[in-house]
Order: C-alpha cells, then structure tokens, then sequence
C-alpha cells in the first residue's frame, strides 16, 4: 500500500518529461548572468548616493523633463504604434493581394537596420529640407528636433513588434463566428467591435507593452532626429550618455535606476491589465 | 457545384438534408441563409424574394457543426447577442431580453448555465447553447449545418431526440444537413437526398426508403448488393429462378437487382437464388451480418435475428424475398 502524503509542497511536481534539473539551472544561470546581475549592479552603483541622492537627480529640472519626454513620447508612440500595427496585421492577414509576402517581410526591416542607419534616413527625410520635412514645413510643422522627430522614430521601431504580436491572432479568427454574428442580425460594424476584437485585446496589450519598452530604452534612432535640446527634446538614455561622458556615474546610474523603476511600474500595470483581460475574454 | 433544381420547403416541417460528402447539401444551406451565392436561381421565403437579401435581413437561424459561439462571452450574452443586434426601435427592453434568455435556457434544460463561458461547457452542451442563440431572434427558418457532427455517439442520440422534441413544442420550420442516413431518417419529417449536386429524391423517410428513385438514393440509404438479373414478363429473375421482385415498366431483358441484407433468407440451396459459403459472423444488438462468399468469390452480406449461428465454412443457399430494380 502506497499512503498519499497530504497535499505535500513540491518544488517540481512528477512528470515524464525528462531534463528539469538541467534546464531549470541553464535558465536560472543565464538569467542571472544576463540581467540580474548588471540590473544589481545598476542598483548597486545608484545606492551609493542614497535616496535622497537618487531624489535629488529625479528633480533636476533637466533630468525630469527627459524623464517626461521619455515616458510621455514613448506612451503616444506605442498607443500609434498598436493602432497602425493592428491595421497593418489586420490587412496582412486577412486580405491576399500581390505584394503581401514583400510587405509582410518589410514589416520587420525595423528589427533588423542597425538603430543609427534608421535614425539618419528618419532625420534626413524629416529635416527641413528633408523630403516629407519640406512638406512638413509649409503647412508649419516641424519634426525633426522636436518631441514630434521622437514619436516618429518610436513608432517606426515599435511598429514591429505590435504587428508580430497580434498577427498570429488575427490569422485564428474562425470564420463561422463572425458568420454566426451575421446571421443573428449584427452588422459589419457590430461583428468587428463585439465579437472579432475583443480577443484580440491581450496580444494588442502585448505589443502595446513591447513597443512601449522598446522605446523607452530606444537611443540610436532618435539622437539623430532629436536635436536633442535640453528641455524640448532631450531623452532620458541621452542624459544618462552625457552623465557617463562626464564620469558622474553614480548620477548615470540614478537616472537609470528611476528609468528601470518606472519601466517596471508599467510593464507590472499593463501585465495586470493583461491578465484581466484574459480572464475576461476566456483565456484562463 | 450545384445543379438546377427546385426545392419546396413546407412551413412549421423539419427536412432533412442528406448526402455524401461533397453533394452540395452544405453549399445549399449556405445559399438559403445567405452566407454563399448562387451563380442563378431564387431563394423564396415563404413567397418573399430573399435572393438579393443580405444574410443579416434574412432573418435566419444558422447553427454550425463546431457551435461558432462567442467565447468571450457568458451564455446568457451569446443567447441575447442577436437580440442586442437590433436597432434601438425593435430591441427589446433589458428586462424583456433577460425573461428570453431565460426561457430558452429552460427550454435547453440549461437553467442555471446563464454565467457559465463556453470553454467551461461540454460539447452537447455548447450546441444546445448554438441552438438557443439561433432562436432567440425567432427566425422564419432554422438551419442546422451537420448540428451533431463533432458530438460522440451517445450525446448525438439524445440531442437527436431533444431536437425532435424542440420542434414538435415550437412548430419552428427547419432545415438540417447531416452525412448520417440514421440521422435522417429518424429526426425528419421529409428528406432530400443530394448527391454531386444534383437533388436526387424528396420524400417521408418510407417514401425514400421503400421507393428509392435512383440506385444512388438505394446505396446511400443503407447497405445493399448488386446482382446481375433478367426482366421477363413482369419479373425479376436471378439464376434463372423468379423472385417476389416486380420488374418496372419498360425494363425488360438484362438488368441489375439491389437487394438489402435483410431481404435475403438462408434456405436449403435446392430453392435458392444464389449459394456461397459462410467466411465470417458478427454479432450486436439482437442482430447478426452472415458473411457469405459466393462462388465467384463476391461478398454478400445478410442480416439476420441472432438466432442460430453460422459457422465459418458451412455451405448455405440464399433466398431472395425483395430488392430494387431501376429503369435506365
């Protein structure tokens, strides 16, 4: 006789897949190695001024206002990026027309170009007497060396990655449900808001979220088409930058430590978000 | 592909659609409800041209052999969902929607399920909640497109009967698809059988089992043999001997005999039609099928009451009381 010990904690329950131990630790290692360890040492260098140290360069007047033009910018960015995204996903997915194959493939050119190349075709098309920049610049809007030059360059790496991520999902959308919505009187409209997007929402969620992070930390892209102006157009990556290049590196961390605390805040909220929305639309 | 053909549906009856895969049987109920388009031809309701509706003015009841329900939301909202789709001068009050709801769920014996999701629901249970969907908007038609198809045997054999139930209580005319002949001829009122796109026969479940119009219908309604036969002076011979089978007009001299397994007789091979040896028997359900090669190595398959038992090997003689001979 086998006796069943009472719903005893286990660490790893059984199962007939082999190789835990090892996977688990290759993980845990790289992991470890490969981001806890310099975000601990990040925090480890910032910890050398203290809180109050730390508090002091959040409310520099330059620091806080890169700070606001990071996150800000980045929020505006990834909201545009997500709605372009899910059109452009949308028509890649459920249209066939010729070319799709090479548009779909462009989509990821964002990924792939080296960050400094985008930034100089952004800022030479965006400039002045750029090609869009000229166009720009009768009707009296100017990008490049703006706030609105950032959000450009944000959406243009953040587009990526909110087309990846609900692509996949659009291509699942069964047929028959939104026939069923037809046939039970909805309208196209009606089928689309009621019954085609929402369980679209958490992959939109995600990419939201991706291209939200990609461009907090982006820096490459958007030096170049910045103008990088303390105050008006000057990120928060460019200042931990020119913090390094005067050796304040404890300054350089701090900043990088209110960076990293306040990425995690709204990765945590839009996580909560997400697994709501999950469990919302019957995903559990 | 369909073919021209025209068929009459009668108000408050349930027809059955049956054909082999890739008849057309599908393709038809999606013209009716409006989800597919005929190259020509009208789609009458009741006397109104429905041909250039749109499927949401059709005023149809589509239910999908994989349920199509809306995962995202609670049954009580995927029941009231074509109910809200109205426009605000027809849309029933809150109060009016929820009684509805709840009646359907009555009538689907599925009282307390109104906040349950889809994903926590059986099979059987999932389509139960399609059908509801589909009757709330009080369709003028109901179209099932193979309803217990993905369902396993027994919870198909109760949702059959339920269904039986659902119309003779609500008098709602419906159309349903189905592959299975039992299916068919059990639930309907009538049945079409379809094969290649062409409308084969319409008729009471006896009317197309005993006068099938084509050899089609025969072999698609059940098993059957095909033996060579003659037609003289108004019968039907087999081996030169007459069987009971009376031959139809105008077929005289060669023709082919359909005979059902249960249509043939063991008897002493004196009086037999046709002789064979037993190969192999099968028992289930009070019944028996006698495997009976004959001596040109063909198979015939004979059904009997599970009472005496045929050995493999023993020589038997096959009496003919019925079968089917069509003309062309």
């Amino acid at each position: 006789m086998v006796a069943t010990p009472q719903r005893r904690f286990l660490f790893r329950r059984p199962s007939v897949i082999p190789g835990f131990g090892l996977t688990f630790g290759y993980a845990l290692t790289c992991l470890s190695l490969i981001v806890l360890l310099p975000l601990a040492a990040l925090v480890a260098k910032a910890s050398g001024l203290g809180l109050d140290g730390i508090w002091e360069v959040a409310r520099d007047p330059r620091v806080a206002s890169a700070l606001r033009i990071s996150f800000g910018v980045s929020l505006a960015a990834a909201l545009t990026a997500s709605v372009f995204g899910f059109v452009v996903a949308w028509v890649l997915t459920r249209y066939r027309f010729p070319g799709r194959k090479v548009v779909d493939a462009a989509v990821d050119l964002p990924f792939a170009l080296p960050t400094a190349v985008a930034g100089i075709a952004l800022a030479s098309l965006y400039a002045p007497n750029g090609l869009i920049g000229a166009q720009l610049a009768k009707v009296g809007i100017q990008a490049a060396y703006t706030p609105l030059g950032i959000f450009i360059a944000m959406v243009f790496i953040g587009l990526p990655f909110a087309v990846r991520t609900v692509q996949p999902l659009i291509a699942e959308i069964d047929k028959e449900v939104e026939e069923a919505s037809a046939t039970l009187g909805a309208t196209r409209g009606m089928t689309l808001v009621r019954v085609v997007l929402p369980p679209l929402v958490p992959a939109v969620l995600t990419g939201f979220a991706l291209a939200f992070a990609r461009g907090v930390g982006e820096y490459g892209s958007i030096i170049f088409i910045a103008g990088n102006l303390p105050y008006v157009s000057e990120i928060a990556p460019l200042l931990i930058v020119i913090k390094l290049s005067e050796f304040d590196y404890a300054g350089a961390a701090a900043i990088a430590t209110i960076m990293l605390g306040i990425s995690f805040l709204t990765l945590l909220a839009i996580n909560l978000i997400q697994a709501w929305s999950r469990r919302r639309f019957g995903y559990v | 592909m369909l073919h021209d053909f025209h068929l009459d549906v009668r108000a408050g009856e349930l027809l059955g659609l049956l054909g082999p895969s890739g008849s057309g049987k599908t393709t038809l109920l999606r013209i009716i409800a409006g989800l597919d388009f005929p190259d020509r031809g009208r789609v009458l309701f009741g006397g109104d041209d429905a041909t250039g509706l749109p499927v949401q003015q059709r005023a149809v009841g589509f239910v999908f052999q994989h349920y199509a329900l809306f995962k995202h939301m609670s049954v009580a909202d995927n029941i009231a969902y074509g109910l809200n789709a109205r426009k605000r001068s027809e849309r029933p009050g809150r109060a009016e929607i929820r009684r509805r709801v709840g009646d359907l769920l009555d009538l689907i014996k599925l009282s307390g399920f109104a906040d349950r999701y889809p994903s926590q629901l059986s099979g059987g249970q999932r389509q139960r909640i399609a059908l509801a969907r589909a009757l709330a908007v009080e369709p003028r038609v109901l179209l099932l497109d193979e309803p217990f198809g993905a369902l396993d045997a027994q919870v198909r054999k109760d949702l059959r009967r339920w269904l039986r139930e659902i119309h003779d209580r609500t008098g709602q005319t419906t159309i349903f698809v189905t592959h299975d002949q039992d299916e068919a001829l059990e639930l309907s009122d009538r049945v079409a059988v379809l094969d290649k796109g062409r409308l084969e026969q319409v008729g009471t479940p006896d009317e197309v089992q005993d006068r099938p119009a084509s050899a089609t219908v025969l072999k698609f309604l059940g098993d059957s043999i095909e033996l060579e036969a003659l037609a003289e002076g108004g019968r039907v011979l087999v081996d030169g001997r007459p069987t009971p089978v009376a031959a139809p007009r105008g077929v005289i001299g060669p023709t082919r005999l359909h005979v059902r397994p249960w249509q043939l007789q063991f008897v002493e091979p004196a009086e037999a039609h046709l002789t064979g040896t037993v190969r192999a028997s099968h028992r289930s359900q009070g019944r028996q099928r006698i495997e009976v090669e004959r001596p040109d190595g063909r198979l015939v398959v004979v059904e009997d009451f599970d009472g005496e038992r045929y050995a493999a090997g023993r020589p038997v003689g096959l009496r003919i009381n019925g079968g089917y001979v069509f003309a062309g």
